[in-house]
């Protein structure tokens, strides 16, 4: 059987919850802007999107908050919307039947700073005992299964922004193997404290433009580099039969998932993201002619853009499918994106519209492809998305939405609301 | 610092020093007299408050003093000792 997506928790520079997020994305909103997480006047690039209206202390339970970082309190809160959208509690759920599976791409950044610098100022006696795993790659995998009582298997991936994608794969295994029912799986991060932002810069790759408006670019004839944001979704993720027998919504099944890894550079041979998605394609049983959109990876760096231009035009044909980058307007969440990008395309297969690329008027002539640039009534019934992690990494997942559209509830239906029910504390 | 002006440890500095450790500090009626394991500090929010009364107190606090079932009492005395001790 396979495994569908029955709940979706969203927090994003655009959106906190799937009806603000969704409302801001379809608009076109972007929440690139001035970085003020701390003071960036110094730095090369300045620009990023960060998550606002949101303040996790009033959220969780105060013993959690000298023990977590941002990123790990934002999963936190993720994970609480995405077993309430489910309509699960989990503390209901058998508790070795049911797992996390996350990604990560840099881990508990802000914090490790603070405590790097109490180190280096103070001495090793002034650093938080509890640094010894909030930075560490599985703290969101370990907070949440905590948090909810997920006993089952668990884990993490790194595989910097492709991760996103490989966490879902991961999680789709153990359904597979009949490890597992219910998986929280997905991706956030929060790296926006200078010892993050160096390693952001180190890249290369960042846009360097103090204009919100024309910083990341994907796809466009202007593109100059990508901007950092914060921000990411916890899926729950669950076994179709399951699913079924509890006679839950689903958004749409995780149809194909595959990886792929570049050669090394200088080799000659070409990078495989294309690869990844024929892989994932096969994976689905389908072939491009069944892909409604592509929600692409959008480097925003030219010669990258031009490579996943190029992969996507090889695959459906000069301009043969729409593409879209949502991710314009959040900036690029490192393993945070790919997951959002997932609920982007369900929404867009519940909803019949597809997001624009926030800020790109129009593609690169060249690069021939359909890139959604207005809000766009499509029927979506089938959708790749791509993301590309830096250092060779290529993921591509396939969703295949229910015959049946799924009903999103209205913004003002406590559906997305925060509940803390069933948590145990 | 001469000994006789060292402060020590009271109920409330630790408190204060519990708070920041662990986020926050129930309201147990008998504060001095409920084992940490019980008001829920496990080993690391012990660590933690460990390395906190280490630094403003200038002491070492033994491992055995942060035990599952020791008390605020046993700790505030266990760590006045040391500071009367050190004179």
């Amino acid at each position: 059987m396979g495994a569908v997506i029955t709940g979706i928790g969203l927090l994003t520079p655009t959106g906190v919850g799937i009806a603000e997020y969704w409302a801001s994305t379809t608009a076109g909103t972007s929440a690139v802007g001035e970085l003020t997480r701390f003071d960036a006047s110094r730095y090369p690039a300045r620009l990023a999107a960060e998550v606002t209206g949101l303040d996790p202390a009033e959220h969780l339970p105060a013993r959690l908050l000298p023990q977590t970082d941002r990123m790990t309190q934002l999963a936190l809160l993720a994970s609480d919307r995405a077993f309430a959208d489910a309509g699960l509690v989990p503390a209901e759920l058998p508790e070795f039947r049911a797992g996390v599976l996350t990604a990560s791409s840099s881990g508990g950044f802000e914090f490790g700073h603070r405590e790097l610098h109490n180190l280096w100022s103070q001495g090793p006696q002034y650093v938080s005992a509890y640094q010894s795993f909030a930075w560490f790659y599985a703290v969101n995998s370990g907070q949440i299964s905590i948090r909810h009582g997920l006993r089952g298997a668990g884990g993490v991936v790194v595989a910097e922004q492709a991760g996103g994608l490989d966490a879902l794969g991961a999680a789709r295994r153990r359904l597979r193997d009949g490890e597992l029912e219910t998986v929280a799986t997905g991706g956030m991060e929060s790296s926006l404290s200078p010892w993050g932002w160096a390693a952001y810069l180190a890249s290369g790759r960042l846009s360097t433009r103090t204009d919100p408006a024309r910083a990341y670019l994907p796809f466009g004839e202007d593109a100059n580099g990508w901007v950092p944001g914060e921000g990411g979704a916890i899926l729950v993720l669950e076994d179709e039969t399951a699913a079924l027998a509890r006679n839950a919504r689903s958004y749409g099944s995780l149809a194909g998932y595959a990886s792929t890894f570049d050669p090394a550079p200088r080799s000659g041979r070409p990078p495989t993201l294309r690869r990844a998605a024929e892989l994932a394609l096969d994976d689905a049983g389908c072939s491009p002619s069944d892909i409604d959109a592509v929600f692409a990876d959008g480097a925003g760096v030219p010669e990258l853009d031009a490579a996943e231009a190029g992969a996507i035009r090889e695959l459906f044909g000069p301009d043969g499918v729409p593409v879209t980058v949502p991710k314009a307007g959040t900036g690029r969440l490192s393993s945070g994106a790919g997951p959002v990008d997932v609920a982007a395309a369900l929404l867009a297969a519940s909803t019949g519209v597809l997001p624009p690329t926030a800020n790109v008027p129009a593609p690169r002539a060249g690069y021939r492809i359909d890139l959604v640039t207005r809000p766009r009534t499509a029927r979506v019934r089938t959708a790749l998305v791509l993301a590309r992690g830096h250092g060779g990494f290529n993921s591509a997942v396939v969703l295949r939405a229910p015959a049946e559209p799924v009903r999103l509830a209205s913004p003002d239906s406590p559906g997305a609301a925060e509940t803390t029910e069933g948590v145990r504390r | 610092m001469t000994g006789s002006d060292r402060p020590t440890l009271d109920q409330n500095t630790l408190k204060e020093i519990l708070r920041a450790a662990a986020g926050e500090v129930g309201e147990e009626p008998d504060f001095l007299d409920t084992p940490f394991a019980e008001c829920g500090y496990d080993s690391i929010v012990m660590l933690e408050t460990a390395a906190r009364i280490e630094r403003e107190f200038k002491v070492s606090v033994p491992e055995e003093t942060l035990a599952a079932e020791s008390t605020p009492r046993s700790l505030i005395s266990a760590v006045n000792n040391q500071l009367i001790a050190a004179g």
